[in-house]
This record gives C-alpha cells, structure tokens and sequence, in this order.
C-alpha cells in the first residue's frame, strides 16, 4: 500500500479519460486530506473522482437547503462522514439524562439526512461507520450499561447496519472494521487532531480511501467473480502427487488446520456466488481423488465449476477457464503458493488479481482478509446457484459437439423463456444484473433497485425480463430490457443487457420478437436501438445491425410494418 | 555538524512531501518562503519527520515553531 505522500503524487497524473464520477463528501471533522486520498485513490483504479468538498461541519446546512451547493452539484454519490469524536463531544456535552438517547438521536439525524437527500438527489449513499473510543468513564462495566458512550456508539454501528437493509442506496463503509485491524494507535493521531481537526491519521487515510474506492468501484461493476485456486500447498499440505492421499496435509494432520480454514472460506465464496475454478499441475484424476475420498476435504468436485489438473503451462490453462466461463481477466483471482506460478500468470494475464500470498499457509487467511478483493453491492439467492450453472454450461458445451446442425442442436435443448414486468420478485435480480452486466450491455446504464422501482411505476417506460431455461437446468434471470416512449410512433431502447452464459441460443432474435410484438400492439410504428461502447462492450458493437435495423444518422431504426418474426427455438413460459 | 545533517535530512523530506525538488531550506526558512506549506501539508511533515528521526512532538511543540531553525533545534534536543 502507498503511503499518503507517496499517493498525493497521483493527483498530478493526467485523469483524462479516466470514468468521470461527480462525488460530494460531507464531513463533521476535516475532510481536506480524506479529499486528497480519495481522489488520487481513484487514480489507481481508473476513476476521475470529481469530488467536491462541503465546508467543515456542513452537513445540516448543505443537506436542508434545497438550494445549496450540493444540490447544485448533483454529485451521483455522496459520502457522509460523521466522526467517532464528534459523537463524543455530542455525548460529553449532553445532560446524564440523555446519555442513553445518543445513538437513537443520531439515528434520527442520519435519517433525515437521508430522506433529505433522497428527495432532491438520485444518488448513492456512503456513511462510515463508527470506530470505537473507550472513554473508561465505567471501565468493562460499560457492557452492562446502556449509558455508557461504548454502549451508545456499537448500538448506533449495529442500528446502521439495520438501516442500511431498509433504506437501498445506503452503502455503510466499514471504517470500525479499518480500526480493529490496524488498531486505534495507527488509526487515530492526536497531534494530528489537535493541529488540524482531522480524525484520521496519515498512515490509515490510504486504507479508508481504498475502502471506499473498493465499494465506488462495485457500484460501477467492477468486483470479482471468480477464484481459481492452485492444489498443491495452497488447498491442502504437501504435493499429492508425492505424498499420497494418506499424507496430504488437512484436518488434523500436521499443519492441516491452516488449510482446512481456508477451504471454509473458499467455500463461503462459493455459496455467496464466487465462481470456483481449480488449475492445477497434476495428473487429472490424482488432483480430483482429495475431493472424491479424502474425508476431511471441505471442497467437494461439485464445488468447483471448472476443474483443470493438466501439465500445461498455467496462464494457458487460465486463458481456456476464461473461455468457458465468459468473464474478464479482471475479475479473476488466481491464488497460488508458488511464487513463480504467480509471476507467470501475473506476466501473462493482464488484470487478472494475484495476491503475494505468505510463504507461511498459517497466514493464508489473515492476509487475504486484509485485501478485501471480493465488495459487493448486491446478494440475491441466485448467487449461491452459479456454481450449479457454470457445470451445467460445461454439459451444454459436450452436447453441442454431437450436432452437426446449430438448429438441431438448439431445438433438443427444449427452450423455456418466462417474460414478465419488473415485479417486487425480479427487481432485485434485474438491479445486480444491471451492476454486473458488462459485455452484452448496449448503453451499460447502471440502475439501482431504487431507480427501477421508480422505472416499472413510470406510464413512459415498458420493462421485460426474461428468464430462460432448458432441459439441462434453469438459467434464472439472464436478460433485461427496458423500452422507453419516444414520440407517438416511435419507442427507444433504454437498456438491453444479457448474460453471457446464454450467448448463441437465439435468445436475441426470441427478445427482439417479444419486443417488435409488444410495440406493435401498443401501436408504434418503429424501433430505436443504441450501442454506446464501453472498454468491455464491443461484443454487442454490430448487435442491431445484426438484426437487421438500419443505419439512419448514428442511430439505429427498426421498422415495425416490414419486420419479420425471426426463428427462434425459444417458446413462452 | 549534527544541525547540519538533521537539516539535509529535514530538506529531504520536505522535497519528499511538497513533491518540490527546488526546496533549500536555512535556519531562517519561515512557511511564507516554501510554496504549498500551509498548515495542513505541515502536519503533514511533522508526520513524515516523526518517523524519519523516530521521535514523537508534542501537540504544543508542533505549534510553536516560528522558522525550520527552531524545528530542528527540537528534532536535536529530543534526539539527545
């Protein structure tokens, strides 16, 4: 990690054509140099932060006023910083009589604060959290004590937890979390306090600022999908080549605790929606036998969606993962014990992640806690089934060689697509699609649940989405498109995203049909498409000339009255 | 002799930190001489020095100062 000064250096790079993002921080502490790391921050992960900065102790005036600076800006997120210390000061000035309302009346504040910003902005919300101040004013007995300042400020921690599952664009960053593993000694500088009012110290800023720029850059659809995991000294101890399945190091044999932790944690991995691959140099069938019999293994084959134990060289391997999983290098993670391994994959596959893991396995863990690769802003119950997915794509791609005929072959797939509205049942879905979906997204606008409930209540726009599933499994949830009212005669296309596990099944043409369908009976005449390319998404460039709209001043035109239906092997749920 | 040196390595960290390698600082160098000194890039420095010369100033200490000479002086009588 960079130091601060180190860091600063950033902010006389060149930010140009960097993704602008227009953020305004709001602090009741100072906020000048937290400014000067978020930005150059930013940097590093390919963000031009336009941030701008509120007066110290401004957050009442700026969020009240309607017609303050901050409205005025129309940042698209806002960060808000209330301080530990402030809090403090809060408590220390309050009567004893109302020590124990300090949380509930932060509370409200910060609710207010929210519905305030919520009714001018369309924004996204990042509080820091609290890190603790003992105040040894009761010592221990503070626990048992609902007027203690510790008893108030974790009360108030576990109360932003509970709003931020109620209230959708509210996002907590975790800097009491910052705080206890570095601890409140490296953390908190008091003559840096003192002289300047700030209450971070120099040496944590880079840590809060990767923080926050760890969850900006999940809301912008960056975040790890996948870990493809090294066998030999990094899933268990020993080679098991050499070593036999008796002696593998796992469980309570040897170092295996270590290794067994480790599994768990790839396993919750798993079950949150981690894709897990193995790549391996090892013969196949010696590789896999560990995850058939050894009884202490927490990783089992149906685990892991891709596995690959061969002798080949690994970023090869990594390239053909790639290519039947269908995401981006840089939103693998590649873990592996062997320093040289990793220099290869590292050397030969840009953006993929390869963390410099410890030479002792014992620090595996603690390590890659403090790395914190895998942010979301999104779980939904479809993520624990990906895993089950991607093997059922793998099967698909097995059957697909014994046609000689695409017809054929997508006709014995025995296609289902249901196509409904957004619904309270979907919305949650279509939002993380839309955070996610990089490739197959024509204007990759981001929506979130808020914006597309406010969406599906709108008499303008008309939403589809589309599941699909075939005789192999269902495929869930996997396209979206969102069609806006023009003129009379005439309605865009707003969104159209897909997941790329469905690409080549004529899912398309079946959505397109679903579409010209439904504006023709609204009575529109035609059909406007857009591509707005994106590093990512130039798989999509030719996508509505390949349907057959026409070029007509950078835009694309569909006409209704001469469309025909295409040929789908897709029928209606 | 031993102000001298505290003083080059003081130099150091000042070009370090302000990202100015046109800085020559003197006993007298007061913060209107040095661009982009102000009182948030100074504690800054006193961040930076406390960790080159292993020491800690106090909140009362960091306030005082009037021009480097003075900073230095500090930096020598806690090394003693």
């Amino acid at each position: 990690m960079k130091t601060f000064s180190q860091l600063k250096k950033n902010l006389k790079q060149d930010f140009s054509g960097l993704k602008t993002i227009k953020v305004a921080l709001l602090g009741d502490s100072a906020t000048q140099f937290l400014v000067q790391a978020l930005r150059a921050t930013g940097y590093e992960a390919g963000y031009d932060l336009q941030i701008w900065e509120a007066d110290f102790n401004q957050i009442e005036r700026q969020v009240f006023d309607p017609t303050s600076e901050l409205f005025e800006f129309n940042p698209e997120l806002v960060i808000l910083f209330h301080s530990s210390h402030k809090l403090l000061a809060k408590y220390n000035k309050s009567k004893p009589a109302h020590y124990q309302l300090l949380a509930e009346n932060r509370l409200e504040e910060i609710n207010s604060i929210i519905s305030a910003i919520n009714s001018q902005l369309n924004a996204k919300i990042i509080y820091y959290n609290y890190s603790e101040i003992n105040d040894s004013v009761f010592g221990n007995y503070a626990n048992k004590l609902e007027v203690s300042f510790q008893f108030q400020l974790r009360k108030l921690n576990y109360e932003l937890m509970k709003l931020s599952t109620q209230v959708a664009n509210l996002y907590v960053c975790d800097l009491s979390t910052l705080q206890n593993q570095f601890g409140k000694m490296v953390n908190f500088q008091t003559s840096v306090y003192i002289n300047t009012e700030m209450v971070l110290s120099i040496d944590v800023l880079p840590f809060v600022a990767k923080e926050t720029i760890d969850v900006i850059a999940a809301m912008n659809g960056h975040s790890k999908k996948c870990v493809i995991l090294d066998l030999d000294n990094t899933v268990w101890g020993g080679i098991i080549g050499d070593d036999g399945i008796e002696n593998i190091q796992i469980g309570s044999l040897g170092i295996g605790k270590a290794f067994t932790e480790f599994q768990y944690w790839i396993k919750k991995l798993k079950n949150r929606g981690i894709i897990i691959a193995v790549c391996s140099k090892n013969t196949e069938s010696v590789a896999k036998e560990p995850f058939e019999k050894h009884p202490d293994m927490v990783l089992r084959l149906d685990d892991i969606a891709v596995f690959i134990a061969n002798w080949e060289n690994k970023a090869d391997n990594i390239r053909h993962i790639q290519s039947i999983l269908n995401i981006g290098f840089d939103s693998m993670v590649f873990l592996d014990d062997n320093p040289f391994e990793r220099n290869i994959v590292r050397e030969n596959i840009p953006g993929i992640t390869v963390p410099e893991l410890p030479v002792d396995p014992a620090d595996y863990l603690e390590y890659l806690y403090t790395l914190n690769l895998f942010e979301t802003i999104s779980y939904s119950n479809e993520d624990t089934e990906r895993t089950k997915l991607y093997q059922v794509e793998a099967q698909r791609t097995i059957l697909q060689q014994k046609f000689t005929n695409e017809d054929e072959f997508l006709e014995s797939l025995n296609m289902l697509s249901l196509v409904e509205p957004f619904n309270k049942f979907n919305i949650p879905r279509v939002a993380q699609l839309s955070q996610r979906s990089n490739q197959f997204n024509l204007r990759t606008i981001r929506y979130t649940e808020s914006d597309i409930e406010l969406l599906s209540n709108s008499d303008n726009f008309y939403t589809f989405a589309f599941t699909l599933e075939d005789k192999f499994g269902d495929n869930g949830l996997i396209c979206v498109v969102i069609m806006k009212k023009e003129t009379e005669k005439k309605v865009f296309i707003d969104t159209w995203f897909m997941s790329c596990r469905v690409l080549k099944r004529g899912m398309e043409h079946f959505v397109l049909n679903t579409i010209a369908n439904f504006a023709v009976e609204k009575g529109f005449e035609m059909i406007q498409g857009e591509y707005l390319p994106t590093a990512k998404n130039e798989m999509v460039k030719d996508h509505y000339q390949n349907l057959g709209f026409e070029n007509r001043d950078n835009t694309w035109i569909l006409d209704l009255k001469s469309y025909k239906i295409k040929k789908v092997f897709i029928n209606l749920k | 002799m031993e102000k001298e040196k505290a003083l080059e390595k003081v130099n150091k960290i000042f070009i370090d930190v302000l990202d100015n390698e046109e800085i020559v600082l003197s006993d007298a160098t007061t913060a209107n001489d040095v661009e982009d000194w102000d009182s948030l890039t100074h504690i800054q420095l006193v961040v930076a020095i406390e960790r080159e010369f292993n020491l800690r100033f106090t909140s009362m200490e960091i306030q005082s100062w009037t021009n480097v000479g003075e900073m230095i002086d500090c930096i020598i009588s806690k090394n003693k």
